[in-house]
């Protein structure tokens, strides 16, 4: 067996002065991180092992440990960094793609956190939420050109529309990758706010049927799960083109993660590796995407909105206005720094654009040629708090996509390592040991908690804009300024330098 | 009366109870680490967790209705109180023969062999309290308290356990 | 209602708390022959060796007589039943008229007729008095010679070896508690009680008590081996003590004959404890338990039917918790069965001094023996209790972590889950 070069990335310090020996920790580590050494009755950590989750530090009763980066230095060297480094001791030593899990960790700016948002001083005075209704919600889809009234009802009926009480929804995040407490916790959370959750592309577990008025259900390119009575379970149907982590490339769902429940609910043999092929082997021209919008249609009588949901890549812009054109009732745009399961961390870490310059080119794109009727548009890849979502709809969005965020409310620790299958707070997971630590009592309620934080404060903003309803924020670029930024990016988000 | 239930669909098996239960029934009821560290005898918990790869749950004193280890214990010292209904072990009057051991169907009751030998068990966290109404009614065991995925429930029975 | 107790120990107290729990009105009259409140029987080698000094001794709190208004006489024997008068009368002759009558008057020692067993040093091992006056005789190097390697006998030993006396057992049978241990368990305990001093002379009796100045010196074995002592305790056994029924019409066998409710063949007439004689469910015939469990439940039993109130007892069966200078064990029900419809299993690990086995018959258990490996050992108590089926589990029996983790998932719901 050769050397491996692979040191710990993390060190485990354990105060012994408030060590109880209590083998909390040793029990909750997946990992195996801490064992029991019988022989000199204490607990003993191996940091090789450590992912940096958080679970020990959290459980132990006396707050006796922590964890820092293994405190290893190479020669400074600005180009070849230490992480380049490892990754390549690990695929000398593998020969494999390197795997990674969740959002983009690299530090690409944050479009979000060089717009600002304007506030009403003296003529259009602030809105103070405490005291006066404000509006958030809003209705997803298409929209008609003009409506005809006649003896005070509409001539023609409106395409299908949801109706969310907050302009916030829980992105797709396929059973498999997730437990199904999370699914429970998402979908409870969904129903007690009055928005929705999605399937992802693991189909719909036979317990979550009963919540179908909140679900929206994802036909992925593995169509996974898919079948008549899935279709019409929830209220509308997404057609999931791309991700915003990893575009071009399908869903993957590594075998250990493929218990008899995910087998059942996906239609696959257990143990068998979930990947979902690129394309959708049916779709391979924009009449090919219509084909499916209206036999999706049919299957469930034109009673359901139909999602297309895209990865931000280069050309959102066209892509976007032939999804509309195609039939789409609402577009779902995912920017690059979106989560996932699983990964390439190339492709996580190299491919796809911004969310916040795809949104501003779409938004733009469509209001040009006349069309942004046809379409809802809900933007989602790393929206971490309300100040993202207030300026999403500023940029043009009719709401927002969430998943990442729900998950951290959940107890995710972005340790990164989702596609082992062995979180240890419960999400990323089938092994029922682990699925456990997710009680979906307080999952859905910390979930609940954050949305109805975030409506807090985001009433707030509206206020202090003097704004009192969603609608008269959707598109507004006047209420964005851009703070450090350059002459070309104000220009494609269509925003004012701060000072304008 | 208001017991402790457990749910084993929940209970993640770290053991957090037996820690809050052995610190709360220590010298110092409200220091883990001198419970653990200082005291001279390791505190005992009066809960346990049974646990297995798959399945874990945590098992105390049901304070039965009828309950047997009253009936069998030889001193008295086992006795239900009247009005709160929690069975408890007097400890003075114990001589540790163990036949409430023998006679409980749960299997709650443990030996307490560091100094004067005694049977111990789980007494709601009533500690001994002589107007424990109030205990009973906001005094949520720390058990219950403490759980971090609330697999443990304090909640009222119509009926319990034992003969 | 007058209700009158003839008896004033585990089940005279189960009687009483048991007629209270129906009738607060009623007037309870109690009769005991020694002059203590109730005090627990199985203490007195615990207050021999010092362990439990006399206010421990009690099995009650001293308020016990007021609080639930009995009208103790303590010191007070009854001489006799007059049952078709429905009386009881003292030693004076006065006559104490009962509308419902307990009988609980325990049992008394087996005293075999060996000669010399009248000399003084020779005494039995029941009460208290026995023990105090035992006690103002012991020095330390004192020689014992105690008949009978039972559950008695071996306590009574471990007191006196506390007390720093010399002591030789001698047993009938081949091998020591012989009611509750079999052969290797019971070597096992042996080895224990000889590593502090004991000696055993098993399969052997005391033939005959020497003695001198009519104080014992000594006693002659049945294979004539003499052994030198200071005392000699008779520790064969009990048996019920049916002195006052033994001339009226209540049908005896070894003991009262009683029915579920605690009643003899006569009219308003109970007995309980170890006078009683009930129906023992792992045996499945009637037979006497003298244990304390079983004497407080059948005395609460019979309050409660005698109040007026409706209960039933039939599912008493053998158990009992005992240990000797720090090895404890449990046993219950049948172990040592002698008929081919019975599975036994064992688990023992030598160096740690632990024997555990389980008796199964027709998928159920019916007996076992936990020694030194007796925690939680209560849940196969529960099991014989509730004759439950465990073929389905019955492997996992013997381990020493053995809980409810091992039972069906169902029947462990039963058992720990809410009910409404």
């Amino acid at each position: 067996m050769a050397l491996s070069m692979n040191t710990p990335d993390f060190l485990i310090e354990r105060n012994i002065n408030r060590c109880i020996n209590c083998q909390v920790c040793v029990r909750q580590c997946a990992n195996e991180a801490h064992h029991w050494d019988a022989e000199e009755e204490k607990v003993v950590s191996d940091d090789a092992q450590c992912v940096n989750c958080h679970r020990c530090v959290t459980m132990c009763p006396t707050h006796a440990l922590s964890i820092r980066k293994f405190p290893l230095e190479f020669r400074e060297n600005a180009n070849w960094t230490a992480s380049t480094m490892r990754a390549i001791y690990k695929q000398a030593e593998t020969g494999g793609i390197l795997l990674t899990g969740m959002g983009t960790d690299r530090p690409y700016p944050i479009y979000w956190d060089h717009l600002l948002l304007n506030a009403s001083q003296v003529t259009n005075p602030s809105i103070d939420p405490l005291r006066e209704p404000m509006e958030l919600k809003t209705f997803l889809g298409r929209k008609p050109e003009q409506l005809r009234v006649e003896n005070g009802k509409l001539v023609e009926p409106l395409p299908p529309q949801i109706e969310l009480d907050l302009p916030i929804m829980f992105s797709a995040m396929s059973f498999g990758s997730v437990s199904l407490n999370v699914a429970k916790s998402l979908v409870q959370a969904a129903e007690t706010l009055g928005i929705f959750y999605n399937t992802g592309e693991g189909g719909l577990h036979e317990d979550l049927y009963r919540y179908g008025k909140n679900t929206i259900v994802q036909v992925a390119s593995g169509r996974f799960g898919v079948h008549t009575e899935y279709l019409n379970a929830g209220v509308a149907i997404e057609i999931k083109i791309g991700q915003g982590a990893k575009p071009g490339i399908g869903g993957h769902l590594p075998g250990e993660k493929v218990g008899a429940e995910v087998s059942r609910t996906r239609m696959i043999p257990e143990r068998s590796d979930a990947i979902s092929p690129a394309p959708h082997h049916d779709i391979y021209s924009i009449e090919d995407l219509t084909q499916l919008i209206f036999s999706l249609k049919e299957a469930t009588n034109y009673e359901k909105p139909v999602i297309v949901k895209i990865a931000a890549v280069h050309n959102v812009s066209a892509i976007a206005s032939g999804i509309a054109r195609a039939g789409a009732d609402i577009i779902a745009i995912d920017g690059f720094r979106g989560g996932t399961g699983a990964a390439p961390l190339r492709t996580r870490d190299s491919v796809g654009i911004p969310i916040e310059l795809a949104l501003a080119a779409v938004d733009n794109r469509l209001r040009e040629e006349g069309i942004r009727n046809q379409v809802s548009l809900v933007v989602g890849g790393s929206i971490r708090n309300s100040a993202d979502i207030v300026k999403a709809i500023a940029l043009g969005a009719d709401a927002v996509y969430v998943a990442s965020a729900a998950l951290i409310a959940m107890g995710c620790h972005m340790c990164q390592k989702c596609y082992t299958g062995k979180c240890n707070w419960g999400i990323a997971t089938q092994n029922p040991q682990l699925v456990k630590r997710l009680n979906p009592e307080i999952g859905a309620e910390r979930v609940t908690n954050l949305l109805r934080a975030w409506e807090h404060e985001i009433k707030e903003l509206l206020g202090g804009m003097g704004i009192n309803a969603i609608e008269s924020l959707r598109g507004n670029r006047l209420m964005l300024r851009g703070i450090g930024l350059s002459d070309r990016d104000l220009n494609i988000l269509g925003v004012l330098a701060a000072g304008e | 009366m208001k017991r402790v239930y457990a749910r084993e669909e929940v209970c993640v098996g770290c053991k957090l109870c037996e820690v809050y239960c052995a610190t709360a029934h220590s010298e110092y009821p409200m220091d883990i680490v001198k419970a653990f560290l200082k005291q001279k005898t390791k505190p005992l918990p009066r809960i346990l967790v049974e646990d297995n790869l798959s399945i874990s749950f945590a098992l105390q004193c049901r304070h039965c209705d009828e309950a047997p280890c009253t009936k069998a214990c030889i001193t008295g010292a086992m006795q239900k109180d009247p009005v709160t209904g929690i069975v408890r072990n007097d400890e003075s009057r114990c001589v540790g023969c163990w036949t409430c051991i023998l006679a409980c169907p749960f299997g709650a009751i443990r030996r307490d062999n560091q100094g004067h030998k005694v049977a111990s068990k789980c007494d709601l966290c009533s500690n001994g309290a002589e107007d424990f109404e109030a205990a009973n009614a906001s005094n949520v065991p720390v058990c219950v308290q403490n759980c971090p995925n609330r697999a443990l429930q304090f909640l009222d029975s119509v009926r319990e356990g034992g003969e | 209602m007058d209700y009158v107790i003839v008896g004033n120990s585990a089940a005279a107290v189960g009687t009483v708390e048991g007629i209270r729990s129906v009738d607060l009105e009623g007037k309870i009259t109690l009769f005991s022959k020694e002059p203590y409140p109730a005090y627990s029987r199985p203490l007195i080698s615990y207050y021999l060796s010092g362990k439990v000094t006399p206010e421990k001794m009690y099995y009650r709190d001293s308020e016990f007589y007021k609080r639930l208004q009995v009208e103790a006489h303590l010191g007070t024997e009854i001489q006799a039943l007059k049952l078709e008068e429905k009386k009881v009368e003292l030693s004076t002759g006065e006559k104490i008229p009962y509308d419902r009558l307990l009988i609980a008057t325990g049992g008394k020692p087996i005293s075999p007729p060996i000669p010399g067993r009248e000399y003084s040093g020779v005494s039995t091992f029941l009460t208290w008095d026995d023990v105090k006056e035992l006690g103002k005789e012991l020095f330390p190097g004192i020689k014992v010679v105690v008949i009978g390697a039972g559950l008695i006998g071996l306590k009574a030993t471990e007191a006196l070896v506390k007390r720093e006396a010399i002591v030789t057992v001698a047993e009938l049978s081949t091998r020591i508690l012989s009611a509750i241990l079999d052969e290797e368990s019971a070597q096992i305990v042996q080895n224990h009680l000889e590593e502090q001093g004991v000696k055993f002379k098993l399969n052997n009796t005391v033939a005959q008590i020497l003695g001198e100045k009519g104080k014992v010196t000594g006693v002659r074995l049945q294979n004539g081996e003499e052994l030198e002592c200071d005392r000699v305790i008779l520790a064969i056994g009990v048996r019920p003590n049916l002195d006052l029924v033994r001339d009226t019409t209540i049908k005896l066998n070894q003991g009262i004959l009683v029915n579920p409710q605690m009643a003899t063949s006569v009219t308003d007439v109970y007995a309980a404890g170890d006078v009683s004689e009930g129906y023992d469910k792992i045996y499945q015939e009637s037979r006497v338990l003298p244990i304390l469990p079983n004497a407080y439940k059948q005395g609460f039993n019979a309050g409660v039917n005698m109040a007026g109130g409706s209960s039933e007892y039939q599912s008493g069966f053998a158990m009992n918790a005992i240990g000797f200078f720090g090895l404890p064990m449990l046993t219950a029900g049948i172990i040592k069965p002698n008929a081919p419809d019975f599975q036994e299993y064992v688990q023992q690990d030598q160096t740690k001094r632990s024997y555990k086995k389980i008796v199964l018959r027709a998928g159920k258990l019916v007996g076992y023996i936990a020694l030194n490996t007796m925690d939680r050992a209560g849940i196969l108590t529960g099991l014989i209790d509730q004759e439950v089926d465990v073929s389905a589990f019955q492997e996992h029996l013997l381990k020493e972590d053995f809980g409810y983790i091992h039972f069906p998932k169902e029947l462990r719901r039963q058992r720990l889950t809410l009910r409404k």
